[in-house]
């Protein structure tokens, strides 16, 4: 089921086009990864979700419902700008944040300590925020995010600011919020975690969405008949591929990064390397989404 | 709780438990008591203790200054040398010389003293030469000593207000004046103080880029209202300390006063200038209803600051820094500057036609007003004053957030008045 759709939103700041024509539907339950260079319109585009601004055209709808000011309040919102009050004590400020959204006080109180627990900022309770590390800023910040136990999770690049330790922890608890029954929509443009999280990608690019699917798919999609192979003796220059790139391994064992002409099964290729060579690994390189987002942007920047 | 209450609350406490703020509360009270009660305190407390020694040297000038219960005069006939070099070593508080002198021509009068006399004493024992010399010319011109003295008035101006219902009240028009003024400048204070702290609360929560989490819970609207309420409601407090501190403190130092020298303050004619000042003051406090003085007052504080709260908290909405504020807060402000100005003015006329409109226009109408009330204002006056300051913060209230919505979120645009008009006119 299709939790969030969004039908052809325009958006332009004076004359500079933020947005053209996006459309997009994020399922339920999964993680949705919304990818681009800077700039491109992401913050734009959850910032028309969230109905903090306003786009010129197009629809957004929430579960088949036109997304309202009230819906929008029951969304957790990790804006892109990190900010909290300085002067404000962190066990307080959580309280603050968590009934604005609409907990009771001893609910709020309750998780947040659960929260501040797991996030090791136990300790912090009493500390004003312009006392903490702007990593341990963004954690308060998380906590503010979820402790409400939103359905539908907006990230705006959350792994920003982060160590790779921290980046982690954030990591293991967003796929927890998922397996919990969250839906999770984030932005980024470093594509390390989204193929460990996103189970479905959109690829903004100038103000225009140029990809989108589910990870797996695009990736079979975007396989160009690529191999690793290990291999002993001498490639035949006959053959019908090209090779890309070659590395000498410890004895004669070569590595090389070998191309199809033609589409063929896999154990056809195979056959026909042995006639050559002695072959000790065999592997399909398949493109990672990194690889597929770069060619694909410097594509559509032609 | 209500979002709107939760935000208010927040406002509310964080600035109450600001050390500034219970500085500000309690020094307030303290400051305001010592400059009110000191002088009094001084003037009636020194007067007793004062010595001085006279010298003589007309011969004229015998049994003129006499003793009494509050200043010691003792005659001498020592050189002037002498006494003044004596002078430095006794405690004595000031020698009078008086020259050889044509009584056409009085000069060469001296008050010596260690350190700089009051006002009030200067004063007085000028005025008792004064006296003296003249009655000496009158002599002098062929008049009965006892005619002379028979010319002798004394006489104590009072004031009475007529009303409307017959009865006469007795007032005074120092009274008002004081009052108007302290009321005005109270009003244009707190609305400057508290205006200019919702400006940089809005901006903390802009610059610190806080606001876009707050508004993926609650609407722009909501959240500048819940601002400017909340400081409102700290306005109200540190008011009302005040209030209640300043009646305290003074109470407690009139205690450590002698109830004589009150009731001698209360009575006596000669007494300084500060303590006459006060005690008319005082007694003329009858005269005018401090009630509906009160009253005003926080209403026209109320209303005056949420018309100027509004404003600011849009100035603050489109600037990042205190800086980028300053250019809007000129024009803004400037309503409330003139009206101080204009003070005067009012007070020359308070029922006069500058002072009648100023008091009807909601920009300077919380201090022109204010400025207006102990002087008796037309109920229906009144009335049109209020009503128009409450469509008048309405409005502002309504022009600023819709500046607001918009600026809020807005970061990197060098902002002008173009652009203000702008986001006024963008439609959600």
């Amino acid at each position: 089921m299709d939790l969030i759709k969004i039908n052809f939103i325009s958006k332009a700041y004076g004359g500079h086009k933020a947005l053209s024509d996006i459309s997009l539907t994020i399922p339920d339950k999964s993680i949705f990864g919304l990818l681009g260079p800077n700039g491109a319109g992401k913050t734009t585009l959850i910032r028309i979700i969230t109905k903090i601004i306003q786009q010129d055209q197009g629809k957004v709808f929430l579960n088949e419902e036109e997304i309202t000011y009230d819906l929008v309040r029951k969304i957790g919102y990790l804006p892109e700008e990190r900010g909290l009050y300085k002067k404000m004590k962190v066990g307080e400020q959580l309280i603050y944040l968590s009934q604005l959204k609409g907990l009771p006080r001893d609910v709020a109180v309750k998780r947040i300590k659960i929260w501040l627990e797991k996030l090791d900022l136990k300790s912090w309770w009493n500390k004003n925020v312009e006392d903490l590390s702007k990593g341990m800023a963004q954690k308060v910040q998380f906590i503010a995010t979820v402790v409400h136990e939103p359905t539908l999770l907006i990230l705006d690049e959350p792994f920003s600011g982060f160590d790779p330790v921290n980046a982690d922890l954030i990591k293991n608890e967003i796929l927890e919020l998922r397996d919990k029954g969250a839906t999770v929509i984030f932005s980024t443009h470093r594509m390390e975690s989204v193929e460990e999280l996103c189970d479905n990608i959109a690829l903004i690019n100038q103000s225009k969405k140029i990809l989108d699917g589910s990870v797996k798919q695009i990736k079979e999609e975007h396989k160009q008949g690529q191999y690793i192979i290990d291999y002993a003796g001498t490639l035949s220059t006959r053959e019908s591929f090209d090779v890309l790139s070659q590395t000498e391994l410890e004895g004669d064992l070569k590595r090389a990064h070998i191309k199809f002409n033609e589409t063929s099964k896999p154990n056809d290729l195979i056959a026909q390397l042995t006639r050559s060579v002695q072959l000790f690994a065999f592997s399909e390189k398949i493109p990672t989404i990194n690889e597929i987002f770069i060619s694909k942007v410097s594509l559509s920047n032609e | 709780m209500n979002k709107i209450s939760l935000i208010i609350f927040r406002e509310y406490l964080t600035r109450v438990k600001k050390k500034s703020f219970i500085i500000a509360t309690f020094l307030g009270p303290i400051l305001m008591g010592a400059i009110m009660f000191l002088p009094t305190y001084f003037a009636l407390n020194t007067k007793g203790n004062k010595s001085f020694q006279v010298i003589d040297e007309s011969g004229l000038m015998g049994e003129v200054f006499v003793s009494d219960s509050e200043t010691n005069y003792e005659y001498i006939s020592v050189n002037l040398e002498i006494a003044k070099s004596d002078l430095l070593e006794s405690d004595l508080d000031g020698l009078i010389y008086i020259p050889e002198f044509e009584l056409n021509e009085p000069q060469g009068f001296v008050l010596y003293g260690a350190s700089n006399q009051s006002m009030s004493i200067l004063m007085s024992i000028e005025n008792t030469l004064e006296l003296h010399i003249e009655s000496l010319r009158l002599l002098a011109s062929g008049l009965d000593k006892e005619l002379i003295d028979s010319f002798e008035a004394n006489i104590d101006l009072s004031t009475i207000n007529l009303s409307n219902t017959g009865g006469e009240q007795e007032s005074s028009s120092g009274a008002a004046t004081i009052i108007g003024y302290i009321a005005s400048f109270m009003i244009y204070m707190f609305v400057f103080i508290y205006g200019a702290m919702c400006m940089r609360g809005v901006i903390e929560e802009k610059s610190s880029r806080i606001v876009e989490i707050i508004l993926s819970s609650v609407k722009p609207f909501e959240l500048m209202m819940g601002k400017v309420i909340g400081i409102a409601m700290v306005g109200l407090t540190q008011f009302v300390l005040w209030i209640v501190l300043t009646v305290g403190i003074s109470m407690l130092i009139s205690a450590f006063m002698s109830p004589e020298a009150l009731e001698m303050g209360a009575v006596n004619t000669e007494m300084s200038s500060e303590a006459d000042m006060i005690s008319t003051a005082l007694t003329a406090l009858v005269g005018i209803n401090m009630t509906l003085v009160l009253f005003a007052f926080l209403f026209y504080f109320i209303g005056g600051y949420l018309l100027y709260g509004a404003l600011f908290a849009a100035i603050g909405s489109a600037s990042e820094s205190d800086a980028d504020a300053q250019q809007f807060m000129l024009p803004v402000t400037a309503p409330l500057i003139v009206s101080i100005v204009c003070l005067s003015l009012v007070l020359q006329d308070p029922h006069g036609s500058i002072s009648f409109w100023m008091s009807i226009i909601p920009f300077t109408s919380p201090i022109i007003m204010m400025m207006r009330i102990p002087f008796d204002v037309a109920p229906w006056e009144l009335i049109l004053s209020m009503f128009m300051l409450i469509l008048g913060f309405l409005f502002t209230l309504w022009i600023a957030g819709r500046i607001y919505r918009v600026g809020i979120l807005m970061h990197g645009t060098k902002v002008n008045w173009k652009i203000l008009a702008k986001w006024f006119m963008t439609n959600d």
